[in-house]
């Protein structure tokens, strides 16, 4: 069993062609991008027991809230524990028990919802589906690092998307399937995360089966390598997973990927809520769900249009765009909201979840560039502790910001403008990271172990 | 004397245009509809409902 799932064993013939390599990645980002569509059964969980109405046994809302964030938690934790492990067996084996634990964690979950008991949802979802998330997450890589050496950004870039499009399908399809199970007796939410979980387990079995990783030394047909420029960011070594922590660039790009995390997702929390708030009056509950759904549409676009561009202009040009870019969209939604133009309010926050998902999906081929493809899964996985601390800075600075204002006195259109202006600055901090990121010194350069013995580049 | 050696008439255009035999352009689109379709369909879904927006 253990020789099916090596990373030997999925070596690819001559000619295998590796435009099969992005659906199977894109099969797993998808399914474990439902994360994002976990709110569509906040109102159904409040009411296991009531079925119609919320009695006072019923699960409240604030107590729900925490199996997003116990996912997100350790979506990092297993990300930054586990990178080395993804990195040594292959993606085969870590898609696989990725698999496991994503549809695993969702059976786990409809038994808690079945029986009632929140802590075997918080354990399913949260911890196992956590898990799954996180290795998920970092599977498929570095093995698109490898298979386009010319057009990284782009092939990470496409499966990272993924990640953003995977709520896009889960979000309806859930809400079709509990119409579906819902009775006079059941919300349907039990059934729904049976059928879910299943359908994840198999549908990410499938992608970790078509994985394939090349042979050492491989490169596409006809491509050379480009002569680095120097001081270009172009790794000449690799770096090791341990040694990356204490380089000055690795911490850099960790506020990089943070700040601009947490500028995001803060935003994504509170949009619908935000926007009926600020127009009052001129945009209902209907209409706010559309936004939200654009602003996913839009993270998800930019995840692949950002990523793809940094091919062209660098990693470093794309994160200073976004840190550009992102104070001035930040700054305009006070003025937006001030004039009551809701199209400069929405194309403002479309801009800037662009860049929220760009910033996600450029971001292994940045280390990639820095650090050498070798353990790029890894260091990948160790950076994602960035995301976990967004998780908790963003929604916090939102929801806290806007409390102390409305308690200050302040209009509730008008509680989010220093928000704004905080994420705004945050991004300023951001542009002076990512402009300290320097070529790393040959000192970090990981020794040659076994020289004339070399082993795969995955 | 011998003739001069003819250049081969076929150059590869692109790194993967002789890599795809008639059976990986199967694979390959069934591979690709596979992800392809879902995700199509959660985009028009997501768009429909974003249509109340701009209503």
């Amino acid at each position: 069993m253990s020789s099916l799932l090596s990373k030997e064993r999925i070596v690819a013939p001559p000619n295998f062609n590796r435009w099969l390599i992005p659906p199977c990645a894109l099969a797993t980002h998808l399914c474990i991008g439902q994360a994002y569509a976990l709110s569509v059964f906040n109102l159904p969980l409040t009411q296991e027991l009531g079925i119609t109405q919320s009695l006072p046994t019923d699960w409240k809302l604030t107590e729900l809230g925490w199996i997003f964030t116990i996912a997100m938690f350790f979506l990092g934790l297993s990300a930054a524990v586990f990178g080395k492990w993804v990195q040594a067996q292959g993606p085969r084996m870590s898609g696989l028990v990725a698999a496991a634990c994503w549809g695993l964690g969702f059976l786990i979950g409809a038994v808690g919802i079945k029986e009632h008991q929140l802590w075997l949802v918080y354990f399913g979802y949260g911890v196992l589906g956590g898990c799954g998330l996180g290795i998920g997450y970092i599977t498929p890589v570095s093995t698109l690092i490898a298979w386009f050496p010319d057009r990284r950004g782009m092939a990470t870039g496409m499966a990272i998307m993924g990640f953003g499009g995977g709520a896009l399908m889960a979000s309806p399809l859930s809400v079709l399937l509990m119409k579906q199970f819902a009775s006079p007796t059941s919300t349907g939410v039990t059934q729904t995360w049976v059928v879910l979980g299943l359908t994840y387990l198999l549908v990410m079995s499938a992608g970790a089966f078509g994985y394939r990783v090349p042979v050492a030394g491989w490169k596409p047909r006809g491509w050379v390598p480009p002569v680095a420029k120097p001081g270009a960011l172009v790794a000449k070594f690799d770096v090791t997973p341990g040694r990356v922590l204490t380089t000055r660039q690795f911490w850099c790009l960790w506020i990089v990927l943070c700040f601009n995390v947490t500028a995001g997702i803060g935003v994504l929390g509170q949009a619908s809520a935000m926007i009926q708030e600020v127009f009052k009056g001129t945009i209902n509950a209907g209409a706010a769900a559309g936004f939200v759904g654009l602003l996913s549409l839009f993270n998800m676009g930019g995840r692949f249009f950002w990523a793809s561009l940094s091919d062209r202009i660098g990693r470093k040009a794309t994160y200073g765009c976004f840190f550009v870019l992102g104070p001035v969209m930040y700054a305009l939604v006070p003025l937006s909201g001030q004039m009551g133009s809701v199209v400069l309010f929405v194309a403002c926050f479309c801009v800037i979840l662009t860049m929220y998902g760009g910033g996600f999906a450029t971001i292994p081929a940045y280390l990639a560039d820095i650090f050498g493809t070798k353990y790029v899964g890894a260091i990948h996985g160790r950076l994602l502790t960035a995301w976990s601390v967004a998780g908790i800075l963003g929604p916090v600075l939102v929801n806290y910001l806007r409390e102390f204002q409305i308690n200050s006195g302040i209009p509730k259109h008008q509680a989010y403008n220093v928000t704004m202006y905080i994420m705004a600055a945050l991004l300023i901090v951001a542009f002076f990271a990512n402009l300290a990121v320097k070529p790393v010194t040959e000192r970090h350069a990981e020794p040659e172990a076994h020289p004339g013995r070399r082993p795969l580049t995955v | 004397m011998a003739p001069p050696t003819q250049p081969p008439l076929y150059r590869d255009a692109s790194p993967e245009a002789l890599a795809v035999s008639g059976g990986q352009i199967v694979t390959l689109g069934l591979a690709w509809l596979g992800v392809g379709l879902p995700l199509a369909w959660g985009v028009l879904e997501t768009l429909r409902k974003a249509m109340a927006l701009f209503q």
